[in-house]
């Protein structure tokens, strides 16, 4: 198959390459969506930092930023948990994101870092996606996905775009994860997680998983680990949202307020507590007695 | 970032009826990740007079050893205890004897004075002192603060009341930082005592 398949023509940018002559009402009515119109100056990539170069700090231009995702995959497919606070600087900007992007009913992108990049360009993978089924008549393969998404970013490299993301789905292959990020870097792998907050998830995660793990306890898992990011990052908070992928697509699993993990877990340390106070009142009894 | 938000935390104290209220949050972190939920930055100086400090932790703990050094002194040598408007002189003074290394904290003085009459200031951290008779607030989400203290505030509030206007203002603001939260503690003081309350917060 040609490369030409699967890049998308419309992506060129219509500022720096003269296509404008051969414009047609059709074009402007159908494809107003995907011309990304490029600032008419020397260095475009340099636009927005030489518009805010004399602002103070707290007054730049700034996106969402803070944020833990994580996806992994184990023996009953893979499981997506994200927190959802959007906090711009310090500020929380909301608590109820969806952080989990439903590209169609077999792939799915995480969001970290700008929340409007992601959105747009998941959403325009979903797109190419469905556009690839109906030429191919068949469904497109993760990697071939993750590909198309890692290309377009990189097209755009410099020019000031911010995502990490994770494609998740279930292809002819099985499973699959890819990392993608806006610096072009995309893998393949089993347990990523992503964010200001993936330091302390990948430590809870990795202390409890294995390929073998039943789809409730990897479920479980996965909650935990988010909430752990949450409680320590601060960027992190607010509803955990949890998906899992199985053969025949993702169904979502949980939306759940980070404080219900936190409220189970204290009660549950406190009973842990009485238990072991109690063990050994019962062991210094025969000791005195 | 500022050195100021390095640590995260807020202080908001209320002024009601021969009664005041200074609370404030119980995070402490570095930056992004919190390292401890029990931090405390409300000191008694003496049973009318509290002072609360937001800003570096590191400072915090240096200016309360310090006042509360100057005020063991000042105690002796008058046999006395502080008004809390002299107080609010010292603190400033102290502060700006420092004008060209600041200590970075910005303080919240709240305190009955004789008549048992509300007193209430928070300072910037070179001394400069505001003087409010409603609140006044500090700390990394003061904004927040100042947008939920100005919706709840009332005049002569009972101490029941006031305790409770007080936590609701503080939880609604504490939501809306990343780096303050983590539970949080209200101190009613009136001419019969101090009632300490911890507050339930969100841990996000």
């Amino acid at each position: 198959m040609p490369l030409s398949d699967f890049l998308d023509e419309d992506l060129s940018i219509k500022g720096s390459k003269s296509r404008s002559n051969d414009l047609d009402l059709h074009e402007l009515s159908y494809s107003l969506g995907n011309e990304l119109r490029v600032p008419q100056v020397e260095r475009p990539s340099h636009f927005i930092r030489d518009a805010f170069v004399d602002v103070p700090e707290k007054d730049k231009l700034r996106f969402a930023h803070g944020t833990t995702t994580l996806a992994f995959a184990f023996q009953g497919g893979i499981i997506v948990a994200v927190d959802s606070r959007a906090s711009m600087g310090q500020y929380v900007g909301s608590g109820t994101v969806k952080k989990i992007i439903e590209i169609n009913p077999y792939l799915l992108g995480t969001m970290a870092g700008g929340a409007a990049d992601c959105s747009f360009w998941e959403r325009d993978l979903g797109r190419r996606c469905r556009l690839y089924e109906l030429r191919n008549k068949e469904r497109i393969s993760v990697a071939a996905a993750s590909k198309l998404l890692a290309n377009t970013v990189y097209y755009y490299r410099g020019m000031g775009l911010s995502m990490g993301t994770m494609i998740c789905g279930w292809d002819k292959t099985g499973p699959n994860i890819f990392y993608v990020d806006s610096d072009g870097t995309r893998f393949k792998g089993h347990i990523f997680s992503v964010g200001s907050g993936s330091t302390f998830a990948y430590g809870v995660l990795d202390q409890g998983y294995s390929y073998d793990m039943s789809v409730e306890d990897a479920i479980k898992l996965g909650q935990k680990s988010i909430y752990h990011a949450t409680h320590r990052d601060a960027a992190s908070g607010g509803v955990i949202n949890c998906y899992h992928v199985k053969e025949d697509g993702w169904v979502k699993i949980s939306s759940e307020d980070m404080m219900i993990q936190h409220r189970a877990r204290v009660s549950e340390r406190k009973a842990e507590d009485e238990a072991s106070d109690a063990a050994k009142a019962a062991a210094a009894q025969p000791a005195s007695a | 970032m500022s050195i100021l938000e390095y640590n995260g935390g807020c202080v908001l104290a209320m002024a009601g009826k021969e009664c005041v209220a200074i609370a404030s949050d119980k995070r402490l972190g570095v930056q992004l990740t919190t390292v401890a939920m029990d931090a405390n930055r409300i000191f008694r100086m003496h049973d009318k007079l509290y002072l609360g400090l937001t800003g570096l932790m590191t400072d915090i703990q240096t200016l309360d050893q310090l006042f509360r050094f100057k005020l063991e002194l000042y105690a002796m040598r008058e046999n006395r205890l502080m008004k809390p408007k002299t107080f609010a002189s010292l603190v400033s003074s102290t502060l700006y004897s420092k004008r060209f290394a600041p200590y970075f904290s910005e303080p919240v003085i709240a305190g009955l004075d004789k008549d048992n009459k509300p007193y209430i200031c928070s300072m910037d951290l070179l001394g400069c002192v505001a003087e409010e008779t409603e609140f006044v607030v500090a700390g990394t989400c003061a904004e927040s603060l100042f947008g939920t203290c100005e919706t709840f505030y009332k005049k002569d509030l009972e101490p029941d009341e006031l305790f409770e206007t007080v936590s609701q203002a503080l939880l609604a603001a504490l939501d809306r930082d990343c780096i303050s939260g983590w539970g949080a503690v209200v101190h009613i003081i009136t001419k019969d005592g101090v009632q300490t309350k911890e507050l339930d917060g969100r841990m996000d």
